[in-house]
């Protein structure tokens, strides 16, 4: 059999591959080319050359206030995250590097929590947040999502910090390294590439959070996942409006994320595929 | 200075007795190997000298100071690791370096002993790569210039060779061998491979499940085995251990003999066998035998003697160089 | 030396975190519970009183509650069959030699970033739309009347778009797993004159099951609980025809403001994800032994 691959099976399979991956992301380019669109060209039936203007995107800002969602997005996801790993980077550490017999006891039972349906807690939740006055706050749904996130925080950290060999720690022993100097020097620069996807793919997961996103806010706190969904019901026609703003919503994680595409895979299974 | 004294050390995990108690003596400048099975506390008892772990008893002394309790960096000991422990994220320079930024050693001295370490390790051309950038034999040169810039008063090496194939092995054999009659300060080697015990000790300490077996030079160890574990355990290929008939004859329970104390012919001898496998390695053949009312026999003889797989050979023990061994395995 | 101390370190390090999860857990379900036993409405809530096991009868003999019950599994099923096996199919397609495969990655992955509500309504509005949607063009292109797709495959349409929105995450799982597959196995299996058909079958299908076990389990969690996709497009709708049990819940909540009917669905809701997740944990479990 032919071990070296022939021209023309990597031709065909590129043709087959290319043609899979563009039918994939066919909706997306659609959006984003539609929003290049006058309205009327929007709905005028299937083109894929736009007029090329950006009026939508100024009408998106102007008339529905873009920039405010956008900020609670950024707001709410990054603050989620960073919240999530302070208060999970300590816990993962402990695990990893004195793990006790109960230690993947625990690890289960926070796994657990994160399949708890969110519609079971919906009642309770959305009670408190009304009489404690959080809904529609920064603070409440960043409260929230780290919760909701803090399970998948743990394990990625736990899973990023088991690969630190302990005989490094041992070697930075034996040269001398103080518990501080160990820390700096040794475990913080080889912990950062973990945190720092952790901290990405984090990101994420909050940014596109669609279900407390919508349903604990109104319009101070709504980040875009509720600003969009709040187009469902149409006035009138608005295509390429629409488009608009879902390019801008959808941009800056995509970018984001095709930056972790290899985290994402240990990531989201918890270290079981790699 | 460099002597390690240890004084009824014992350590267990738990329930676990893995060291029961031990004493030994290790003269400064020595080469000593702690060599023995899979799981007979070699590596613990390393990691004990070292402060890695906690003893459960007994006393730790350098140069006649207690150092039980004391933490690994301040017993001046430098180690060497199986998995070599560079530090990923920093040059080669700065891994040499580290211990003695940790020390807090002024900028141009640091500077003067990393140059000097690579020189002799032959590193001055890798010394601004990563580790990963590294083969396995560099790799493992920069954990020994490591532990060379700290000027310590024993090194300790944890199975260093066990990651690299066997030509490498044999070459960083012979590099650490010459940098111990350079330094010449006291090397306590953990290894599970006789060779390297037989090849690169001044003294040998064969361990099994936790106790000494036997300590001396390796010809001591090799000529005067104290037990039939030691016998077994030192010499490739195999002392051949024989009991029964023969064995009484001689009495003793089990009789030793290495397969270089046969005399072999072709027409006459005191037993007889076939050849099951002749390996020829040139200077030597190693004849697999099956002898008859014996078993199985391991002998060596020299290259020219052609061999081949099912001849019928004689052979003739050289009674002078028997060992016996009694009822507890141990010399007689 | 210092045993007992890091002992002590790593309890109060992991201190936080354990603390959060159990209030976050244990305050919100036990409130459920509580409500789905009381008569309570938000609308009349100076009245409220015990109401037994009434929520529950109530919930189950709604013809809804099978009907969203329904509509869980065939979401469920639906999307993991179409995603497994196309996750499959891609991924080998992918783990070919092909030109641009970084670009061709990134292509298929994209669909995983894109937030619910956005792929929703891209796929109401612009796929699947009965007049300026792409299918409605194609349809007419050929000669065909377009399909209204969310009034007449409500169910369908969302299994579609959810669908998309996972094939991605599938795909690039499967394709992790199918690139660790040592070549020399396939060597072997070559030499013993497997095909290319029983190579798949005997060596890549079992080699990928533990991917393919993780997808399942993983996409199980979030797709039972469905919720942006159905709000943005059917909402529900026509009558019950797309609502699942999250959805339901929702409506009963926030829409009927029953409280004790939504917490008693709720507590249903616990115990299907409950024994979805014993399977989970089991999988997932047996990778922590290493």
């Amino acid at each position: 059999m032919a071990r070296v691959v022939t021209r023309q099976h990597k031709v065909i399979a590129t043709i087959a591959a290319w043609l899979v991956a563009f039918l994939i992301f066919f909706p997306i380019l659609y959006t984003i080319i539609t929003s290049l669109k006058t309205e009327p060209e929007a709905i005028a039936g299937f083109s894929l050359i736009p007029s090329g203007t950006f009026e939508n995107y100024i009408t998106v800002q102007t008339r529905n206030d873009y920039i405010r969602p956008f900020m609670n997005s950024v707001i709410l996801a990054v603050g989620s995250t960073i919240l999530a790993l302070i208060i999970a980077i300590p816990a993962a550490w402990a695990m990893a590097f004195s793990p006790t017999k109960r230690t993947k006891d625990v690890l289960m039972w926070m796994l657990s929590t994160k399949m708890m349906p969110a519609v079971a807690v919906l009642v309770p939740i959305y009670l408190m947040f009304r009489d404690f006055g959080l809904l529609d706050t920064h603070i409440g749904l960043t409260v929230m999502l780290t919760l909701i996130n803090l399970p998948i925080v743990v394990w990625m950290l736990y899973t990023y910090f088991r690969e630190i060999p302990g005989e490094i720690l041992e070697a930075a022993r034996m040269d001398g390294a103080g518990l501080w100097q160990e820390i700096v020097y040794v475990l913080t620069p080889m912990a950062v590439p973990g945190i720092a996807s952790t901290l990405l793919l984090n990101i994420i997961l909050a940014w596109n959070e669609s279900f407390w996103t919508i349903r604990l806010t109104t319009t101070t706190a709504a980040p875009l996942t509720a600003f969009i969904a709040s187009f469902s019901s149409p006035q009138g026609l608005f295509w390429a409006k629409l488009s608009a703003a879902s390019t801008m919503a959808i941009a800056p994680i995509l970018i984001l994320g095709w930056f972790s595409q290899k985290q994402l895979v240990r990531g989201l299974t918890f270290g079981a595929v790699k | 200075m460099g002597s390690i004294t240890l004084n009824k050390v014992s350590k267990s995990f738990g329930e676990a007795k893995v060291i029961p108690s031990i004493d030994l003596e290790i003269v400064d400048g020595e080469f000593v190997v702690f060599v023995g099975p899979s799981g007979c506390g070699k590596s613990t008892l390393l990691r004990l000298i070292a402060g890695l772990e906690d003893v459960s008893g007994g006393k730790i002394m350098i140069d006649g100071k207690d150092v039980t309790d004391n933490a690994p960096a301040q017993r001046g000991l430098a180690m060497v690791f199986q998995s070599y422990a560079l530090y990923p994220h920093m040059s080669v320079r700065n891994n040499i370096a580290f211990p003695l930024k940790m020390a807090k050693v002024d900028k141009a001295a640091i500077d003067q002993k990393v140059t000097d370490a690579a020189r002799v390790l032959n590193l001055t051309d890798y010394l601004e790569r990563r580790p990963s950038q590294l083969s396995g034999g560099q790799r493992q040169r920069v954990a020994i210039g490591r532990a060379i810039v700290r000027e310590p008063s024993a090194f300790l090496f944890d199975e260093p060779l066990s990651n690299l194939d066997a030509a490498l092995r044999g070459t960083m054999r012979l590099e650490i061998t010459q940098l111990h009659h350079q330094l010449k300060t006291t090397m306590v080697y953990v290894t599970h491979d006789q060779v390297e015990a037989m090849t690169m000790a001044d003294k040998i300490v064969v361990l099994n499940r936790g106790n000494i077996e036997q300590v001396g030079s390796p010809l001591d160890l090799y000529s005067r085995p104290r037990n039939i574990f030691v016998a077994g355990f030192i010499g490739s290929p195999k002392m051949n251990l024989i009991e029964d008939d023969y064995a009484r004859s001689k009495g003793a329970k089990t009789v030793g003999i290495r397969p270089e104390h046969f005399t072999l012919s072709r027409d006459s001898g005191l037993w007889s066998g076939t050849v099951k496998v002749a390996e020829h390695l040139g200077s030597d053949t190693f004849l697999h035998l099956d002898v008859d009312g014996i078993g199985h026999i391991n002998a060596r003889c020299d290259g020219e003697f052609g061999a081949r797989h099912g001849d019928r050979i004689f052979l003739t023990p050289n009674e002078t160089k028997l060992h016996r061994f009694n009822e507890q395995g141990l010399a007689i | 030396m210092a045993t007992q101390n890091t002992r002590a370190l790593a309890r109060f390090m992991m201190a936080p975190s354990v603390i959060l999860l159990l209030v976050w857990m244990i305050v919100p379900l036990s409130m459920t519970l509580w409500f789905s036993f009381q008569n309570y409405n938000l609308l009349n809530p100076g009245n409220v009183s015990f109401a037994g096991l009434f929520n529950y009868q109530y919930f189950y003999s709604d013809p809804a509650f099978f009907q969203s019950i329904w509509n869980t599994l065939v979401i469920v099923g639906g999307v993991l069959l179409i995603t497994v096996i196309g996750g499959i199919g891609i991924a080998l397609l992918l783990d070919q030699p092909i030109f641009g495969q970084g670009i061709v990655r990134i292509l298929v992955i994209s669909p995983f970033f894109v937030m619910p509500p956005v792929a929703a309504l891209v796929w109401k509005n612009m796929i699947m739309h009965p007049s300026y949607g792409v299918f409605a063009d194609i349809s007419r292109l050929f000669g065909f009347r377009p399909v209204d797709w969310f009034a007449q495959y409500p169910l369908l349409s969302i299994v579609i778009i959810v669908a998309w929105q996972w094939l991605p995450f599938a795909t690039l799982i499967l394709l992790t797993a199918l690139q660790s597959l040592d070549s020399e196995q396939k060597e072997a299996a070559e030499m013993d004159g497997a095909s290319a058909f029983s190579r798949f079958i005997y060596l890549t299908l079992p080699h990928l099951a533990r991917a393919i076990t993780v997808v399942i389990l993983i996409q199980t969690i979030f797709l039972l609980g469905v919720y942006a996709e159905i709000l943005v497009t059917t909402n529900g709708g026509p009558g019950y025809a797309s609502t699942n049990l999250a959805f339901l819940i929702y409506r009963t909540a926030l829409l009927g403001y029953d409280v004790g009917g939504a917490s008693a669905g709720g507590i249903i809701a616990v115990i299907l994800a409950n024994i979805v997740a014993i399977f989970l944990m089991r999988a997932v479990g047996k990778n922590l032994d290493r």
